[in-house]
């Protein structure tokens, strides 16, 4: 790790003000992601500013009846918060299927939108990684592939976004509050991460010096109809091969709305409004989750190692829309799929 | 506050419950890479130290330390508190798991100058006036461990999963416990050891 001058900020103008101008500067919340890309030299801050004493810590209920979740709400506080437990119980879900209990206990909302990719590549300095150093190609699409993208990736870099909690998110189509140099904004969250093109670097479209203040979630929360269904080589505590969030609603066995988020598949959370209208208006029955399933895939591609996610990725559709449609969540502490 | 790893010294060789009856002070006949690298590294580019007051195991400590100490090479390489284990000092191990405030954290994931203010206890910090925490004779009478590296990590998880109140059947337990790993295999005696924790508690 490199030597790095350790800052404390006061408050969020004071954090934006401290961060302007520096492009060797990071902001440090939680740390879990951070401190450990620092260890291996692929994060290099001369600058470390510290905002965990902002007061960015509150879940509160909005005007407009949805829930403003500050920055620094640690995922564990996130996720066994009443009004999250009983109104947003798919993000709840999510956030268990994440990482640890202590690694939970550490990380926050804000800084979970901004972990970056868990390819092994990117972690390694001693190979090329178009995301860590741009221009220097990808290992991974020649290379072990096996957790890498199926949807959405480019010849730059077939890298995935870690988070479970982000997919939830998504589905949920929250807004992400974010302040800067040039002021306060509010980004869509489908907006907020990028696919990688020919920029991986770029994981977000926050802009530089700008800094994460509140995620906000909608009213609707899809209490009844949900699941999250989270494939991976361990029972716990291991990145999504394929994860799925689904959220019916339904009018008798009709599908009057339906979303589907998948992790583990793209650089970024995935969602994709052809298959969501293929659900629109038709009976919640496997055929229907099925030709979701294959309108949501049909640009898959698989590479040397991974292609039997796409498979796998068809079949998690269909399980999560069945649990969605029958009220019966996967709960992360069993291991049965239901 | 010994500053330099004034360790205790052991006269005998420590039995692996002695270990974990004393709360696993005695100094380990190994050294882990990392801390005298970074010492080293530190010396070539002088960083700015930062002031921080920890209280750790109801010691206070005003601390001046070089930003980049994690918590966990804190404990072991300036207090020599070393019950706390480096395992894959990535967090992905859980040996290192210490309580920040009363919840459970990777120790090494944390840099110590964050911490000022915060209570912090290790597992030299659980038993009380030499009586030893239950989750701790929970282990010795469950055999919960084999090699013993790992069970620092554990009986800390365990002591900040009984605080949070949430874990109620063994399948709860080890979903909540996942973030500990234990290479011997120990798991279904620490599971129940656990488990007979929570119900003298309950």
């Amino acid at each position: 790790m490199i030597n790095f001058q350790y800052m404390r900020a006061t408050d969020v103008a004071d954090a934006v003000r401290q961060m302007a101008g520096d492009r060797n500067a990071k902001f440090i919340a939680g740390g879990t992601n951070l401190i450990d890309l620092m260890k291996m030299d692929v994060e290099q801050p001369t600058r470390v500013i510290d905002i965990t004493r902002l007061p960015l810590r509150q879940v509160e209920q909005t005007a407009g009846g949805g829930l403003r979740i500050g920055a620094l709400v640690r995922n564990t506080d996130l996720a066994y918060h009443p009004l999250v437990e009983a109104r947003y119980p798919l993000l709840a879900s999510a956030i268990m299927a994440g990482a640890s209990q202590q690694l939970r206990n550490m990380a926050s909302t804000g800084g979970n939108l901004l972990q970056r990719t868990r390819c092994a590549y990117f972690y390694d300095t001693a190979t090329p990684c178009n995301k860590r150093t741009p221009g220097s190609g990808c290992s991974a699409i020649d290379g072990l592939n096996r957790m890498h993208a199926i949807l959405g990736a480019s010849a730059a870099c077939i890298a995935t976004h870690p988070s479970d909690m982000c997919v939830a998110m998504a589905l949920l189509e929250a807004t992400v509050h974010v302040t800067g140099p040039a002021g306060d904004r509010t980004i869509p969250f489908a907006d907020f991460h990028r696919l990688p093109g020919d920029t991986p670097q770029r994981d977000t479209n926050l802009a530089a010096g700008e800094i994460i203040t509140a995620v906000e979630l909608p009213p609707q929360g899809f209490a009844t109809h949900y699941t999250y269904l989270k494939i991976r080589d361990r029972l716990s505590y291991a990145f999504a091969l394929v994860s799925i969030a689904a959220a019916l609603a339904l009018d008798g066995d009709t599908i009057t709305q339906g979303r589907l988020a998948l992790g583990g598949v793209a650089h970024k959370p995935w969602r994709d409004p052809e298959a969501e209208a293929a659900l629109r208006g038709h009976p919640a029955t496997p055929a229907t989750f099925a030709r979701a399933a294959d309108v949501l895939l049909r640009n898959a591609r698989g590479y040397k190692h991974n292609s039997f996610k796409i498979e796998l990725a068809r079949r998690c559709i269909v399980r999560g829309l069945t649990q969605a449609a029958h009220g019966t969540p996967q709960p992360q502490s069993v291991k049965k799929i239901v | 506050m010994p500053e330099n790893g004034a360790a205790p010294s052991s006269s005998s060789h420590p039995t692996r419950r002695a270990v974990v009856a004393a709360g696993a002070v005695v100094p380990l006949a190994m050294s882990l890479p990392g801390g005298a690298a970074a010492e080293s590294a530190a010396a070539a580019s002088p960083p700015t130290p930062v002031s921080a007051n920890l209280t750790i195991n109801g010691t206070q400590h005003a601390l001046t330390l070089d930003p980049r100490t994690t918590l966990l090479d804190l404990l072991r390489e300036h207090l020599a508190l070393t019950g706390t284990k480096k395992g894959c000092d990535q967090g992905q191990c859980g040996a290192c798991t210490v309580l920040i405030d009363g919840r459970r954290v990777n120790s090494c994931l944390t840099f110590a100058v964050m911490l000022d203010g915060a209570q912090i206890t290790t597992v030299e910090g659980l038993a009380k006036n030499g009586a030893l925490h239950p989750l701790q004779q929970a282990f010795i009478d469950h055999d919960a461990f084999q090699c013993g590296y790992c069970t620092p990590g554990q009986l800390c998880s365990a002591a900040g999963l009984m605080a949070e109140g949430r874990a109620k059947t063994p399948d709860e337990i080890r979903e909540l416990m996942s973030g500990n790993i234990c290479r011997c295999g120990a798991y279904a005696n620490i599971v129940a050891a656990i488990d007979q924790a929570m119900g003298q508690r309950s």
